[in-house]
């Protein structure tokens, strides 16, 4: 059951993969005509494709759980792989209501790298902590991520908009953070990358260190060192000698990775940047010919409409009857807590600052960016650096 | 302050904008400008706008505007983040004077010194709430009230520049009667609510999406109410209680009322023979815990007995108390929250140093030991003094930290043919002392009895129905105003004409796309999308 599991995520994944191309070739042809409604052959072979990947994914969620005996929600690599499912999911919604296949060309690849990033994450089955062990688990978490699925569409959306607006013949503040935006989706790719290559290559290195309690422990790298643990001795016979040693307080494991995807990044980035002899979002221009600023800017606010209240439903209302029930309150400022209600009080601003104060257009669509950017923060840094209460899901 | 006649007869409030009958503009600034209309709350008389004489309306107006409320929002938003960056002074086991400079230097210390070790419980914090709270209510009431009045005059037949000055607007030369017919039949289809006036015709749909965001306002007033009557004592019990194995202990808070008693504390770990599935990442994580439980019976006191007296108990029932899993009676929870291991007993031998020859063992209960021991044929060890949890005080002398056995240490005289005075030695984990020198006979230590000692969470929370309710409340609220618009189409004779003008508070491509629609089969012109088009014809040079 397990590999059955696991072979329909890779199907659905190779699915999501070639969907995009076809929602590439579905803007190219698509240049005679913006007025003509409905979607040509290529786009609807994009989205046939996209509907299949998700229910092959939907079949690695039912066959994982049946393994498992519990929702695969539970960790990193089930979380994630799941906001990518409901990502996909999100974007099937709100095609059928706006039918544009430029959405999809947007939202797929962020859906794929969500995936290829929760597969860099330990995949083995685990069991559930006694905090774990309560129906709630599978109502709270797949709302929650759900909701953010759906906020998530508005990024797309958000940056389809940023694409067309922003002026791409001088360089300015918007199109700097613009291609920031690209550098970072690039930089989770080089993170992917590197994290296989080194794995693939079977790479471990152990270290001896001593923790800020003076507490000796051993380490093991799964990439070469480049920044070594507090006091660290390499015990791997052949290993990487560490460049610089990290005092006590920082994770230099964590650091390490974190530098090895950013040098992936800037180099895939540099060759990107070399072939295309222009911005990312400059070339990405072309594609967005067609669609209208308005339209895409409303895609981006309804996503918000209706992932707020899922994420309001998910993320807190659930969460908080939970962690009654588990944790004797309903609220108690974890981290993780915190972090979701800076997401829901992130996404409230968004909505008044539309209703009164007008902020429609490229404000909104920068503002879709930064609530993207928090949700991420929230499942990326809050999971593997604050932790707290919810850190198990590391 | 004179109330404003509109010439469609209709008498608006003071600082109307718009008429709320007609929507003739009022608002002498606003008659010559070309512009589109703002149609919030419905050009409607609202107070802040209108009034800023006193005190009581400066508040107002500071506390009414949504730009202030959002400042609020994005203060407390950043406030928040700040307190995610060390752990919270609730998270951890140390005293926070020591514990955050220890483990964060100087940062650590900077952080606790401005008090950010208890951000969500500071003063400022909760006035940043507060003040939400109070932005809530006022902006609510400032919009609520004139918007519902205004909705509620709104009359069918509308005045030109009102149709003229809409988003979606369009002019048909002649409209045939049954073009007319098929338009209100599709409206109808389309669940849309039409009116007739004059032949003139409006149809709307969903008003009652526009009274969401106050909905959901009133749910958050509710929720934050809740969070308050927490102050109020005896709302709101948070106990710890600690109870071993075998024993049993008074539920705290609850007037004597309750005892619970433990039988049995359980601590079940994954086997990775026998879950399969889980092998692998039980190979990777070292122990995983399966199950806390602690077994339980509460008990309930029959009567009031007098002071001292042992209560009488009744049983009322067994019970499992597992995580996830809470103990609830009468507004009362108790969770399973942790455990430990405390030391119950210890045994030691009486032992000849040279001979190695034992003259007898005996066990000491640590929680109530005994005096003397008397271990036969002349053999006795008498506890002289006895310290729990001990330490060397700072004098030098040794004291006790608590009155839990944490770390055990006894004086004992023991005495035997040989001594029959009896021998002084001080015995201690670890380590034994022998004060008045060379001694015959020495404690040996034998053992240790533990007992599981389960730690509960007692919790009562009365206000838990507000924040249930405010909860409730908002999620309808929210749902309300999200996922339902607010629909109006007008199509009214003007000037020998048939005009159609459409407002929707949000969602135009789905108003656009209904209207072609309702449109179907008749001779009516799309009526064209003003702001789109200004948008496309700039955005395609």
């Amino acid at each position: 059951m397990a590999t059955l599991s696991s072979n329909l995520l890779f199907i659905a994944f190779i699915l999501y993969l070639v969907a995009t191309l076809f929602y590439g070739g579905s803007i190219k042809t698509k240049k005679e005509s913006n007025e003509k409604k409905g979607t040509n052959r290529w786009g609807t072979i994009a989205v046939v494709l996209t509907i299949v990947g998700f229910i092959s994914q939907l079949g690695y969620f039912i066959t994982r759980w049946i393994a498992a005996g519990h929702a695969p929600v539970s960790n990193m690599f089930e979380f994630t792989t799941f906001f990518g499912m409901a990502l996909v999911g999100a974007f099937i919604v709100i095609y059928f209501i706006y039918r544009t296949t430029l959405l999809g060309l947007f939202t797929m690849p962020v859906a794929i790298l969500v995936i290829a990033y929760a597969s860099m994450f330990p995949r083995d089955i685990t069991p559930l902590i006694p905090a774990l062990q309560s129906y709630w688990l599978h109502i709270h978490v797949t709302t929650a991520a759900i909701g953010e699925a759906i906020l998530a569409i508005s990024f797309a959306a958000g940056l389809i908009y940023l694409v067309k607006a922003i002026d791409q013949t001088k360089s300015s503040k918007r199109t700097f953070w613009l291609e920031t935006v690209m550098f970072s989706l690039v930089a989770v790719l080089g993170f992917v990358i590197v994290s296989s290559v080194f794995s693939a290559a079977g790479y471990h290195e152990k270290f001896n260190w001593a923790d800020k309690h003076g507490a000796e422990a051993v380490v093991e790298y799964t990439m070469p060192a480049l920044t070594g643990p507090h006091a660290g001795e390499l015990l791997t016979k052949d290993g990487f000698k560490p460049l610089v040693e990290m005092p006590a307080f920082i994770n230099a494991k964590k650091l390490n990775t974190v530098i090895w995807s950013l040098m992936a990044g800037l180099v895939l980035f540099g060759l990107i940047r070399l072939v295309l002899r222009k911005r990312i979002a400059a070339a990405l221009q072309p594609l967005v010919k067609n669609i209208k600023l308005d339209f895409v800017d409303e895609i981006s606010y309804r996503s918000v409409l209706i992932g707020f209240p899922v994420f309001t439903l998910g993320a807190l209302i659930f969460a908080m009857i939970w962690a009654q029930m588990a944790w004797s309150r309903f609220w108690g400022w974890d981290p993780k807590e915190v972090w979701a209600l800076i997401t829901w009080l992130f996404y409230a601003a968004f909505m008044h600052l539309r209703l009164s104060k007008g902020w429609h257009g490229e404000k909104s669509a920068w503002l879709a960016v930064i609530g993207f950017v928090i949700i991420m923060f929230n499942l990326v840094a809050v999971n593997l650096v604050i932790a707290g209460l919810h850190s198990y899901a590391g | 302050m004179n109330d404003v006649k509109c010439e469609c007869g209709h008498v608006n409030p003071h600082g109307t904008v718009l008429c709320e009958a007609c929507g003739k503009v009022l608002d002498e600034n606003e008659i010559n400008n070309k512009e589109l209309l703002d149609m919030r709350y419905e050009g409607s008389a609202r107070r802040s706008q209108t009034y800023n004489k006193t005190i009581i309306d400066k508040i107002w107006n500071f506390f009414s505007s949504v730009k202030v409320g959002v400042w609020l929002i994005i203060i407390t938003l950043i406030a928040s983040t700040i307190g995610t960056i060390l752990p919270q002074e609730m998270y951890i086991n140390q005293p926070p004077d020591v514990y955050y400079e220890q483990e964060y230097g100087w940062f650590g210390k900077l952080y606790y010194q401005l008090g950010l070790h208890d951000l969500y419980g500071s003063w400022w914090y909760l006035l940043l709430i507060a003040m939400l709270g109070i932005s809530l209510v006022i902006c609510s009431l400032d919009r609520v009230v004139p918007l519902y009045k205004a909705l509620k005059a709104q009359r069918v037949t509308r005045n030109e520049g009102f149709l003229k000055r809409q988003r979606v607007f369009g002019v048909n030369e002649i409209a045939s009667e049954n073009d007319l017919t098929t338009i209100k039949k599709q409206l109808k289809d389309r669940r849309y609510h039409v009116r007739e006036e004059n032949g003139d015709l409006l149809a709307e749909k969903g008003r009652f999406s526009r009274w969401g965001p106050y909905v959901n306002h009133v749910g958050l007033i509710i929720f934050l109410f809740g969070g308050i009557l927490r102050f109020i004592p005896g709302f709101y019990v948070n106990e710890n209680l600690w109870v071993k194995e075998g024993e049993t202990a008074a539920v705290p808070e609850t007037g004597g009322q309750f005892y619970l008693q433990n039988n049995q504390f359980i601590l079940q770990h994954y086997d990775k023979n026998k879950d399969k599935t889980f092998e692998k990442a039980i190979d990777r994580a070292g122990a995983v815990v399966k199950n806390y439980q602690s077994n339980v019976v509460l008990y309930k006191r029959e009567s009031n007995n007098l002071p001292g007296e042992k209560p009488k108990l009744k049983k009322v029932t067994d019970y499992k108390v597992r995580v996830n899993q809470p103990l609830t009676f009468e507004g009362y929870s108790v969770f399973q929250a942790s455990f430990r291991n405390e030391m119950n007993a210890m045994s030691f031998s009486l032992t000849n140093k040279k001979t190695n020859q034992s003259a007898g063992n005996l066990k000491i209960d640590l929680q109530n030991p005994k005096g003397k021991y008397d271990l036969g044929n002349g053999y006795s060890v008498e506890i002289l003094n006895y310290f729990p949890d001990f330490e060397f005080a700072k004098s030098g002398e040794p004291t006790t930290k608590s009155r839990v056995p944490n770390n055990p240490a006894f004086v004992f005289r023991m005495t035997s043919p040989e001594k029959p005075k009896g021998e002084t030695s001080f015995v201690a984990i670890k380590q034994t002392i022998e004060p008045f020198g060379d001694n015959t006979y020495k404690m040996a230590f034998k053992g240790v009895d533990t007992k599981n000692v389960s730690g509960f969470i007692v919790r009562k929370d009365s206000s838990l129905w507000a924040i249930i309710l405010g909860g409730i409340i908002f999620m309808i609220g929210v749902i309300q105003g999200a996922y339902w618009n607010h629909r109006r189409i007008w199509v009214q004779n003007k000037n020998g004409q048939v005009w159609l003008a459409a407002h929707t508070n949000k969602n135009w491509y789905g108003l656009k796309s209904e209207i072609e629609t309702v449109l179907l089969g008749t001779k009516f012109s799309i009526p064209e999308d003003r702001l789109q088009k200004e948008n496309t014809d700039k955005e395609d040079v």
